[in-house]
């Protein structure tokens, strides 16, 4: 394949590589007055490449050696990427330049942060992929720690890159020892030498740190101490990013490099991402119970919703990949919305983002209320709702593979997180107004929610047949 | 006898019409006129209240409407298997929309859409806070139950079985009576614990029956009801299904040890709130054994029958005591509640025509009577705003036409012969006897003990002297009222003196679900 073919291939990427550049020079160049243009010159950039993701080069194919695959599951991966990124920037359009935040920097950040999400999903080489994921994570340290006057922003940011630091740490030794013991960095390479030797001992302690650094990536517990934190302080336009693309990507790479170089060892690791998985569940619905800071409580949440999408992965098999993707799909349309929502939650003298404050919503903002009360039905994975076609999935899949157990205690765990998506419900609907919330969100605010709103319930839940069937044909691409 | 969905649209039209309200009401909510500041007009919501009270009457009348024409016009009672079938295309694999009746669930459609109306009216003036959102949350509702009754796809009955917790969990959360309690540290009212122990209790056994469902989805490939019907399960995983299945229709039903929210909740919701839970939404329960754990799992439900008579033993007993010892008129009427449906639980599993026609009978009666009770005590607590029943006494002085409905509801719940209540006790005992007496003997005890809790009830309320003062300028039951209970008590009457016009319906359903069963008991 000529040079010129290859680079075909990866336009989208291409794009945002040299549109980030550019844009970044044009910033210096305009400073503070041209921020908005920056931004809304970023959103053009993900939602071209998006579109050329859509209807570009149809077919797989790898480049670079076998260090990088473009394929159905890149495609479904990056277009939910590339839009969720280019959301995010819209959200804290008017957010930012409230308070006081507006720099350019933002923006071209976050679109080089998706540049490094679509080299994760499409990484198909132990170095393409720690590429992809510095990439990715060095522009999120920077995005946490963006109010650099604010104490919690800067001590997130720190502990972010601290212990992120550490997980690259993992990832990379994990990776030198799999490439010790198997002579290979490509995927298919590594499959091949795991499948057909004995038992590799080097290779499943390089296999456990491999998945520490990506469990680390995906915020599953115990590799989960960093969310909480990191969600609440960052500026809440940045938690909403940070809640939806990057979770996607991480998790797309996660199931990548287990069924695409680790197939041969399946009953190894598959004990351990169960174990994952029944930890996060547990942690994230315990801990979620006592919290009073929605953004808090929205950390422990993504960490239980992440137990809950490597049930699927757990399968390892084709039906477990799809339902990988169908639930990643889902939480980040969720997650967005409930965002939008946070974001509109606003009093004179700041963002309000104690649980108090949602109090009586549902008399004095209707519209708002009831979009909350439908994403967190959803979270919940409560019919008819989108989150819980998600739900039902994991379980299949889980089932499908024979781990009845986990699917119990998924089942369980979900019983106790419904517990504290119901107590916003409650805090909504039954009890007395708080102070009403300023209704100057801006118009992409109200409409991204209002959007969102209607994919959780009716689009998605509708038409989950077309987003089943897009699932699996991604996931196919890896078998 | 599959059509597709456009040739007969006709159950999904029934199961959605109440949506239509719906997006009425949010139509004209959404053009309401507001204030300067932002506030809605006064004179504007009243406006509003009005609209949406007519809007709910005449949408659940019309979804009535259409069901009855549905029953008369188009369903044939003679034909066993299911009719009106309708299917359409949905996740792919094997679970599809599908929507079918059969003579096993045409009379909950009937029942639901008639129930409904009278809700909505009941509520007419008693609900004087946020009431669009509470005709919204009833509209919302309907269309769920309908959806439950009329699913004949299992992934599709899941829907709408769990979604129909979540008005109910706002209508007894937001609509629901005063007073505050602890839970767990927290401090709240008791409605509120009330819905969140309706709300958890139900979603904990509706997961596991979700786990179940994907396993038979991934053995038999498909969440087709009728096609799962005809399945062979192995009998190793017959007992695990049936398990699973058991908690989430015991809970509902609800059964004695997980009855406990069941009080809770009827005590806290408001009138109608309680008259759905009790007409409709327990029915669901009984539905589901009939539909589910008979067919798909004979052999475990066979196996596990005497457990379930057990369970159903202490029921009508322990639960009927439990009543007889209560001091909240709802309490009482919520405990008998749990007693009957142990009378139905125990005819389901004697896998007799007796018993499980008369299951039928029982919860389709039950839901007249028990409705009605309810509405009775909804008529006193609207005047006094108490449910105390040493609040009460001597109201036949002051209210004599609601003391004569009152007595006739009270003897149906007893099981007086004549009234519909009797039929169903003593099917589902004859059926019951057939299996084994001893069951029968003591299910006997829990008619005595009705009689017991209900006359207790009954005299202590409506007998004895017009001695409290706040009684003494009470009024009798208005037209609403009374036409309301008229109505529920022409029902009650009309199926006790001829059963047979539920029975021959429920038939030739119940005749293949135990042909099914007895083959799978033979082997």
């Amino acid at each position: 394949m000529g040079l010129a073919e290859t680079l075909s291939f990866a336009l989208p990427e291409l794009t945002l590589a040299v549109g980030a550049m550019v844009l970044l020079v044009v910033g210096v160049y305009l400073g503070e007055r041209g921020a908005r243009a920056i931004a809304l010159c970023c959103v053009a950039l993900l939602i071209a490449a998006a579109l050329m993701t859509l209807v570009g080069k149809p077919g797989a194919a790898s480049l670079f050696d076998g260090a990088y695959r473009v394929d159905a599951f890149a495609h479904f991966a990056k277009v939910i990427i590339f839009v969720a990124a280019g959301v995010a920037i819209l959200m804290a359009d008017r957010f930012l330049g409230a308070d006081d935040l507006k720099r350019f920097e933002f923006p071209v950040l976050v679109v080089l942060s998706a540049f490094g999400m679509a080299l994760m999903v499409s990484a198909t080489d132990l170095i393409a992929l720690y590429l992809g994921v510095e990439t990715q994570s060095l522009a999120l340290y920077i995005l946490a720690t963006f109010n650099r006057d604010s104490r919690r922003s800067t001590e997130a940011g720190l502990k972010y890159f601290v212990l992120g630091a550490l997980s690259s740490c993992l990832l990379l030794y994990g990776a030198s020892l799999i490439y010790g013991f198997t002579g290979a960095t490509t995927f298919s390479a590594i499959a091949e030498a795991a499948g057909a030797g004995d038992e590799n001992i080097g290779l499943i302690i390089g296999l456990v740190f491999l998945i520490s650094g990506l469990a680390f990536k995906v915020s599953a517990a115990p590799f989960h101490m960093w969310t909480p934190d990191v969600y609440e302080g960052a500026p809440t336009p940045i938690t909403a990013f940070f809640a939806a693309a990057p979770k996607l990507a991480a998790m797309a790479l996660f199931s990548r490099v287990m069924v695409g170089a680790f197939p041969a060892v399946l009953d190894q690791w598959q004990p351990i991402i169960v174990i994952i998985s029944i930890v996060s569940m547990l942690i994230g619905a315990f801990s979620a119970l006592v919290q009073t800071n929605i953004k808090r409580l929205m950390a422990y949440s993504s960490i239980g919703h992440m137990g809950y999408a490597l049930m699927g992965l757990a399968a390892g098999d084709r039906e477990g990949v799809a339902a990988v993707l169908i639930y990643m799909a889902i939480y980040v349309v969720m997650n967005v919305g409930v965002f939008a929502c946070i974001l509109m939650m606003r009093r004179r003298g700041g963002m309000s983002e104690g649980l108090g404050d949602l109090a009586g919503l549902s008399r004095t903002n209707m519209p708002l209320a009831l979009l909350l009360t439908l994403f967190m039905l959803s979270l919940a994975g409560i019919p008819p709702t989108a989150g819980f076609i998600g739900k039902w999935f994991v379980f299949f899949a889980a089932v499908d593979a024979g781990l009845i157990t986990l699917a119990v205690v998924g089942a369980l765990s979900s019983v106790v997180s419904a517990y504290y998506y119901l107590k916003i419900v409650r805090l909504i609907w039954f009890t007395d107004p708080a102070p009403v919330f300023e209704r100057d969100g801006g118009p992409a605010l109200g409409f991204i929610a209002g959007l969102s709103g209607l994919a959780v319930f009716p689009a998605l839940f509708v038409f989950s047949g077309p987003l089943r069937g897009a699932a699996e044909t991604a996931a196919q691409a890896l078998f | 006898m599959t059509e597709s969905f456009a040739s007969q649209p006709w159950l999904s039209l029934l199961t959605f019409l109440p949506m239509i309200g719906v997006a009425g009401i949010l139509l004209r909510r959404m053009t309401a006129k507001l204030e300067p500041s932002g506030e809605l007009d006064p004179e504007e919501r009243v406006r509003i209240d009005g609209v949406s009270k007519n809007v709910a009457l005449m949408f659940t009348v019309g979804t009535f409407l259409v069901s009855m024409l549905v029953y008369y016009g188009l369903y044939d009672p003679s034909v066993a298997g299911y009719q009106l079938v309708e299917e359409v295309p949905w996740l792919g694999g094997g679970i599809n929309y599908k929507m079918g009746v059969d003579g096993v669930s045409i009379l909950f459609v009937l029942l639901t859409t008639f129930i409904m109306p009278i809700c909505v009216l009941s509520s007419w003036k008693s609900i004087e806070t946020r009431v669009s959102d509470y005709m919204i949350a009833f509209l919302t509702l309907e269309t769920l139950i309908l959806g439950v009754f009329c699913s004949l796809d299992l992934f599709l009955f899941y829907i709408f079985f769990e979604g129909s917790l979540i008005p109910m969990f706002l209508i007894i959360g937001v609509w629901g009576s005063q007073g505050r309690r602890v839970f767990a540290g927290v401090d709240m009212p008791s409605r509120v614990y009330a819905a969140i122990k309706f709300f958890l209790y139900t979603l904990l056994g509706s997961l596991l029956m979700l786990i179940a469902m994907a396993w038979m989805y991934v053995t038999a490939g498909t969440t087709d009801i009728p096609s799962l019907q005809e399945y062979p399960f192995p009998a190793s995983a017959q007992t695990w299904l049936w398990i699973a299945f058991f908690a989430s229709f015991a809970v509902k039903m609800p059964m004695w040890p997980v009855h406990t929210w069941l009080p809770d909740a009827h005590v806290q919701a408001p009138t109608a709130g309680s008259v759905v839970l009790a007409a409709i939404l327990l029915k669901m329960g009984g539905y589901g054994f009939i539909r589910f754990s008979l067919p798909m799992f004979p052999q475990a439900s066979a196996d596990f029958a005497p457990f379930v008579y057990a369970l159903s033993i202490v029921a009508i007993i322990y639960t009927s005591l439990v009543a007889l010892a209560q001091e909240d008129m709802k309490k009482l009427i919520a405990y008998s509640s749990v007693a009957h449906m142990g009378f139905v639980t125990m005819g389901i599993f004697t896998g007799t025509e007796q018993g499980v026609e008369g299951a039928l009978f029982q919860m389709l009666s039950h839901g007249f009577i028990s409705g009605a009770l309810f509405l009775c005590v909804g008529v006193v607590y609207d005047r006094m705003h108490t449910r105390e029943i040493a609040a009460y006494g001597g109201l036949v002085h002051r209210m004599p036409a609601y003391a004569f409905l009152f007595l006739f509801f009270t003897m149906g719940n007893v099981g007086l012969p004549g009234i519909s209540g009797f039929v169903g006790e003593f099917l589902t005992m004859a059926g019951a006897f057939r299996v084994n007496s001893w069951i029968a003997f003591f299910a006997a005890f829990g008619v005595i003990l009705s009689a017991a809790y209900g006359l207790r009830l009954f005299r202590q309320v409506v007998y004895g002297k017009l001695e409290k003062e706040p009684l003494m300028t009470i009024s009798d039951v208005d037209a609403r009222e009374a036409s309301l209970l008229v109505v529920l008590l022409a029902m009650a009457l009309y199926l006790g003196v001829y059963p047979s016009a539920a029975l021959d319906v429920f038939r030739p359903a119940v005749e293949g679900v135990l042909s099914g069963y007895a083959a799978a008991g033979a082997l």
